[in-house]
């Protein structure tokens, strides 16, 4: 073991010890004997691939799960924690990946949720509001304290849940990829914030697959794999490759591949595109089959809604779509599916897949009405659970069990669900919007070769993402959105960041 | 290291029987306890004969409920089904013996257009309740309690609060009391019904869209389901479910009756929440439902067998709908703690 697995000081406790934790479910060892230690003051990163266990690790301190058996100790006293509010009110409090603010309600009414400021009984609600502003502005969060959350975006709702963090007494703080849905800028104010909670004594811990926040604030990195501990090191004793190298187990190469272009015939064409919301404001594209085109540009920039008005989930007011030399403007999701155009949500759990059922019926759910799996008004149930089994192979779903429930799985691998429900039927236009979202660095790999695998084989791809480096390495082509308008199209030859990020602000390029 | 450590042995038992539980359901546990408690409580109770008895009095319930689960799974629910049996019940007896009247000669074809004219009304009072949600997104909850209102006040108003007699004798003696292979016609009904059902939501495109739109609706739009066909279609099938049911009842009753059916909305979703179909949408079973309805009726036949007070059976019919609906709240923790 190295050095960094021991207290600073010997005399002085951890914070926060996990000894031989473990957490059994039903055929799953999520977590196997977890050792972990937490310092005050340090930012402490958990680094696994998808289904490592880190987040049964963190429900675990977060109280929401019990362990199997294994002690976890506060300050040397041995702790368990019945529910989330026992552990918050031990100061340990995280902010989960998946939301818990309250969508009817404004953003001071769920900053306060669960310990409002009374006076005689009643709320004290200037006080409040008044709190409200000084969290807001002290964290830099440009919110107005009485929007209703359900109005605001993911990237804004995603602060209203870290400001809610900041807002009570800390000792520990979990973040669990906390900047997935924030802009650069939302999240460096977020790293600032962390650094300054770590200049308190707070301990955090720190869940990311991003390399360049692990490098800004990482003090140690636990690896962990397949539920068990692997090794825990100081973030300054260890190069990116050593880390993916302990996370997979294995020497993972370049996770971009090299995807060539073939530009044939113009799949889709939309010209002069409106939005009846605005979001996209006359906007001309052209998708070619055999590239791979890439969208960029901010949240709210226009480069998601012009596709999903293309695919009939926004109205269009004005302009036209194009498909394969067919006028389809705001056609239904339905007949677009039909004519070979296939649209990969965003966000898996609100408009991807039925978490409670199988795999199976998951992936089948957009060819029931064609070969093999309809016959007639019915469905061939032994076709299509042949059918699940291969695509369950093909995109390596872990475990290989396509009949059960998709929410027993970890994120990365729901998300091969969903790939794979785009390969139930012929498609000669993938759109993916944001692919790899909460994924980890071995499945988004995976994620990229396939993508590339069916723009290889002659369909027309196009990657919509706010994640820069996934435009600069995939994108054949790309078009950079700015406030609903197409800022400026990039050839391959151009695209790079410096070309790309000022027109992301409006800016031409130079 | 020193420290001691708790086992590190899982508890097998305990995990297991959870897994149990969240797999089954409540209902084997309930159908155990019901069948000891009223065998205990009466010698009568655990004999061919009552059982027969609890079986043929379960087909209407048990009818009723295969619509209400479909309903529930794309997550809405029925609460016009009670009115749908009673319009069903007077319009079938209006008609036939309407045509009894007018066609004295050709009675089997009388009592085959009363039987259509009555499962076509109930089954209009679903399209409505279709139209409500798929195409108005009216709420399904204010939709079927409207249209019952609406419904029930149709049913009396057409029959002045009156039963309604002169239906052809044929009618309930067949339909209503005869029996083939010495089982009564009703139970034939719900076996083919049972079956057509099974077959429809677990092997046609029909029923998987069903799971599909009570599963993420928004998920199933962009697989390219048809969502507002879906949920039109299954306020439909539930209605015509209900009225078939109705056609049944008015047979066994040899009347056109208003009152019938009050009880069906509160028995239909307690047999499926016991059956283990979420309110939620998206999870259930056609042979779990069927249990769920025999389940019902073999309470309430206990009871009276038990001599308990019929008041107070509604009150425990009410119990065991909370009962179920919190087990059901258990069950989905487990489920919770039981993913990785």
């Amino acid at each position: 073991m190295t050095d960094a697995t021991r207290p600073r000081t010997p005399g002085e406790p951890p914070l926060l010890e996990l000894l031989r934790v473990s957490k059994q479910y039903p055929g799953v060892l999520a977590l196997d004997g977890m050792n972990f230690n937490l310092r005050p003051g340090e930012v402490h990163v958990l680094f696994g691939e998808n289904g490592a266990g880190k987040s049964t690790m963190i429900s675990i301190i977060s109280g929401a799960v019990q362990p199997t058996s294994g002690d976890l100790l506060m300050r040397g006293e041995p702790m368990r924690f019945a529910s989330v509010h026992e552990a918050r009110s031990r100061g340990v409090t995280t902010v989960f990946q998946e939301f818990s603010v309250v969508p009817s309600m404004t953003v001071e009414e769920n900053l306060f949720l669960g310990s409002e400021t009374r006076r005689g009984g009643f709320l004290a609600k200037r006080k409040m509001r008044e709190e409200a502003h000084a969290i807001l502005a002290r964290l830099g969060f440009d919110l107005n304290p009485k929007a209703i959350v359900a109005r605001l975006t993911r990237a804004e709702q995603q602060m209203v849940e870290i400001a809610r963090a900041f807002r009570s007494e800390l000792s520990v703080l979990i973040l669990d990829e906390p900047t997935a849905s924030l802009t650069d800028r939302e999240a460096d104010r977020l790293f600032a914030l962390v650094d300054q909670v770590k200049a308190q004594g707070v301990g955090v811990i720190y869940i990311t697959h991003r390399m360049r926040e692990i490098e800004r604030l990482a003090d140690r990195i636990t690896v962990l794999r397949d539920g068990k501990f692997i090794t825990t090191v100081d973030a300054s004793d260890v190069t990116q490759d050593e880390l993916v190298r302990l996370m997979t187990g294995r020497v993972v190469g370049g996770i971009f591949p090299d995807i060539k272009a073939n530009p044939g015939r113009t799949v889709l064409s939309i010209r002069g595109l409106t939005t009846a919301s605005g979001s996209v404001k006359g906007a001309d594209i052209d998708i070619r089959a055999g590239e791979l085109v890439g969208l960029a540009g901010l949240v709210g920039s226009g480069k998601s809604e012009i596709m999903r008005a293309a695919f009939g989930l926004e109205r269009a007011i004005s302009g036209t779509v194009t498909l394969e030399g067919k006028d389809v403007t705001n056609q239904s999701p339905r007949r677009l599916l039909r004519a070979g155009f296939s649209y990969m949500p965003p966000d898996r759990r609100v408009e991807g897949l039925a978490m409670m059922r199988s795999c199976t019926e998951n992936m089948t759910f957009a060819s029931l009405d064609i070969k093999p799996i309809a016959r007639g008004i019915f469905i061939n149930r032994v076709k299509e659970d042949a059918e699940a089994r291969r695509l369950a192979d093909k995109l390596e779903l872990h475990p290989r069990r396509p009949d059960r429930a998709v929410q027993a799985f970890s994120g990365g691998n729901q998300q091969k669900v969903l790939l794979a429900r785009s390969l139930t039927r012929p498609i000669s236009l993938y759109v993916f919007d944001e692919p790899t979202v909460g994924v980890d660095v071995g499945t988004r790999a995976a994620i990229y070769r396939f993508i590339g695998g069916l723009c290889e084989a002659g369909a027309a791809v196009v990657v919509i993402s706010s994640d820069l480096p996934e435009i600069l390495n995939l994108a054949h082509r790309a078009y950079v959105f700015y406030d609903g308008r197409v800022q400026d199209e990039l050839p391959k030859a151009r695209i790079s960041e410096a070309s790309i990020l000022p027109l992301f602000f409006g800016k031409h390029a130079a | 290291m020193s420290i001691t450590v708790a086992a590190s042995t899982p508890k097998p038992s305990g995990q297991s029987l959870k897994r149990l539980f969240v797999q089954v359901g409540v209902l084997p546990i309930l159908l155990l306890l019901a069948l000891i408690i009223f065998s205990l409580m009466s010698d009568n109770f655990l004999t061919v004969r009552n059982l027969t008895n609890v079986v043929r009095q379960s087909v209407f319930l048990a009818i009723v409920s295969l619509g209400q689960m479909m309903v529930l799974l794309t997550g809405g629910f029925d609460l016009s089904v009670g009115t749908i049996l009673a319009l069903t019940s007077v319009t079938t007896a209006l008609s036939m013996s309407a045509f009894a009247v007018a066609m004295p000669d050709m009675l089997p074809l009388a009592i085959l257009l009363g039987c259509c004219v009555g499962v076509a009304c109930g089954s209009a009072v679903g399209l409505l309740n279709g139209i409500g949600v798929a195409l108005f997104g009216v709420s399904p909850f204010i939709m079927t309690l409207g249209m019952s209102s609406i419904g029930f006040g149709a049913a009396l108003y057409l029959t002045g609060g009156t039963p309604v007699y002169g239906m052809p004798a044929d009618f309930g003696e067949f339909i209503g009391f005869g029996s083939f292979l010495q089982i009564p016609f009703p139970i034939w009904v719900a076996v083919a019904l049972v079956c057509a059902a099974y077959v429809l939501v677990n092997w046609t495109r029909t029923g998987r869209s069903l799971y599909a739109v009570g599963g993420n609706i928004r998920a199933a739009l962009l697989s390219g389901i048809n969502t507002r066909a879906t949920l039109l279609t299954v306020y439909v099938i539930s209605a015509f479910l209900t009225g078939v049911a109705g056609v049944l009842m008015t047979a066994r009753l040899d009347s056109g009756e208003a009152n019938v059916g009050s009880s069906m909305p509160l028995e239909s979703i307690a047999a499926c929440v016991i059956a283990g179909v979420s309110l939620r949408g998206g999870i259930g079973r056609v042979e779990n439902v069927v249990l769920g309805a025999l389940f019902i009726n073999l309470v309430q036949n206990g009871m009276n067998l038990a001599r308990i007070d019929s008041y107070l059976q509604t009150v425990v019919i009410g119990m065991i709908l909370i009962a179920a609906v919190i087990s059901d709240q258990i069950r989905l923790r487990y489920v919770a703690d039981l993913r990785d």
